[in-house]
């Protein structure tokens, strides 16, 4: 069974169908990209996923769960956790302030000591920074922040919007480096990216949604490969 | 020389409960971007309801010393107008989430005005007076002199405040507090229960609403079901001189707006030759507000309020 199993999901928003049924699964350990461009449908697809947005129809199952009727705030606690498009870093709170925030479900407090210490280990970056205002840290900075924040909330099930936004393409590449390190660490992964070649070289498999439907899907190796996919993102 | 010394005293005692309601309405304007005006009825309320057990017990004949009385009524009152500023927030605030701005401020200056006719219903019309349980002796230093009773108000606000901007700071509701205020949807994806953070903000607020107005109440004698409108807006000018949002700012402009006022009151008969006197107390506070709004719209220690959006 799939740790995340979506079926024929619908979703409307203020009338407009942004997601038309779509139809998509996600297995333990896997990274999986979902590409595509502008207005597809993507974040909208994830912002379901974490209850932010409510579906007009279909089913959603994690790990093994119908979600329907989870609050927003609830689903971090199921181990289902997401990035949000431009980072949503607490720029007034300081850069130990905002990984904790993370660890804000949990209580094992010694524990959560233990892994924020390895997240300065992975970012030593970070370390140099705790004291500091996020918001005083350049984009890059930023990601490294939320995804620090991310792994201290214990995901089962990482979802990752368009990480790579805004950010110039130097940094890009350090990004994915992070993602590389981060699915390493064995977290599953959902990634949502315009970047579409950068993204189907980290994952595994991939899926492309156009105006709010999924139209091809597939092996990522496959995808780079494929006409269609090089014609329309990759511009080849 | 020892007028001044004196108004500054009066200011700092003022200005101490000043910056304990401002305090609420800060926090609330923090996490919701909302003003709320019925705030002011909350110390009315925390004021009634302490003179009417502190009334109660005298009348029964209980004899304690006063400040116990006096902290039985407080014990009754803080709960009260914690219960108070929940159920406004659930019955008036949140089913307005997300309305257009108008709405819930309209919305505040109705349930400021219901607060008050529910008071008159309750206490009737008439000022009611704070029964004399309290020791009244004076403390004279360098020609000014101030009663016990107001260094122990000076004292007790500076404590609650330090507590609260701890609390604030250090704590995990706090770290949640400040990160709902910056982005809700984020934080409730952190796994922060937004509405129960709004909720205990809206109760951390009407409880430190509920000491200052037995604050009010003891430092006047008395207490009022208007009481609440004119010491609401001149907190709420307090919390906006600090910059509004910020708690340390809610407590630098209450004590800043006590002691200008207290001045302020001091020295307007000498100034205009006796035409004004301090009757026109009330007068510096939105004197103050006017003035902040003019040249610093975002408050002493406010950021710019683009920051905000």
């Amino acid at each position: 069974m799939s740790l995340l199993d979506v079926k024929n999901l619908q979703v409307a928003y203020g009338g407009i169908q942004a997601v038309k049924g779509i139809d998509f699964h996600i297995d333990q350990g896997e990274l999986v990209t979902l590409i595509g461009a502008n207005g597809a449908g993507k974040t909208t697809t994830l912002k379901t996923l974490v209850g932010m947005v409510k579906k007009a129809s279909g089913a959603i199952s994690f790990d093994g769960q119908d979600t329907a009727g989870i609050h927003s705030h609830d689903f971090v606690r199921r181990g289902l956790v997401m990035v949000p498009e431009g980072r949503g870093i607490f720029a007034k709170l300081t850069v130990e302030e905002n990984l904790l925030m993370g660890a804000y479900a949990r209580d094992d407090k010694a524990q959560i000591q233990v892994e924020l210490a390895r997240i300065y280990e992975l970012f030593p970056r970070l370390k140099e920074r705790f004291k500091q205002l996020a918001g005083t840290l350049s984009g890059g900075e930023q990601q490294m922040v939320a995804m620090g924040r991310a792994m201290l909330s214990r995901p089962k099930l990482l979802l990752l919007d368009e990480p790579s936004m805004g950010l110039a393409p130097i940094i890009v590449q350090k990004i994915f480096e992070i993602i590389r390190m981060v699915a390493a660490e064995g977290v599953t992964m959902l990634l949502v990216e315009q970047n579409a070649r950068l993204a189907l070289e980290v994952s595994q498999r991939g899926y492309v949604m156009e105006s709010g439907k999924i139209t091809l899907g597939g092996n990522a190796r496959e995808l780079l490969d494929d006409e269609r996919v090089r014609n329309a993102y990759l511009g080849e | 020389m020892d007028i001044f010394l004196q108004q500054i005293l009066n200011g700092l005692v003022l200005g101490s409960i000043y910056a304990l309601i401002a305090l609420g309405y800060t926090m609330v304007y923090g996490i919701m971007g909302l003003i709320n005006f019925a705030h002011g009825e909350v110390v009315m309320l925390g004021a009634m309801v302490t003179i009417t057990i502190v009334n109660a017990l005298v009348n029964a004949g209980v004899s304690l010393p006063g400040p116990v009385i006096l902290a039985i009524g407080l014990f009754v009152a803080i709960p009260a107008c914690m219960l108070v500023g929940f159920t406004i927030e659930r019955i008036a605030y949140r089913p307005l989430r997300g309305a257009p701005r108008l709405a819930p401020l309209i919305t505040a200056i109705g349930l400021s005005i219901s607060l008050q006719q529910i008071a008159i219903l309750i206490w009737g019309r008439n000022y009611i007076p704070f029964p004399p349980i309290l020791n009244q002796d004076v403390v004279t230093f360098f020609g000014a002199s101030i009663t016990k009773l107001q260094i122990f108000i000076i004292v007790l606000c500076l404590l609650i405040m330090t507590g609260l901007l701890v609390m604030v700071e250090k704590t995990k509701l706090g770290r949640a507090m400040r990160a709902t205020s910056q982005n809700p949807s984020v934080a409730s994806l952190m796994g922060v229960n937004v509405n129960s953070i709004i909720s205990a903000t809206f109760v951390i607020g009407s409880g430190l609403g509920a000491v200052a107005g037995v604050m009010v109440a003891t430092n006047y004698d008395q207490a009022h079901y208007y009481m609440g409108y004119l010491i609401g807006m001149k907190a709420f000018t307090a919390a906006v001189l600090g910059g509004i949002g910020n708690l340390g700012g809610a407590v630098l402009g209450g004590i800043l707006l006590g002691i200008i006022e207290s001045l302020g009151a001091g020295y307007i008969g000498d100034l205009t030759g006796g035409f004004l006197g301090s009757n026109y107390q009330d007068v510096f506070a939105f004197v103050v507000l006017i003035l902040v709004l003019i040249f610093r719209p975002s408050g002493l220690l406010g950021e710019k309020l683009a920051d905000r959006a």
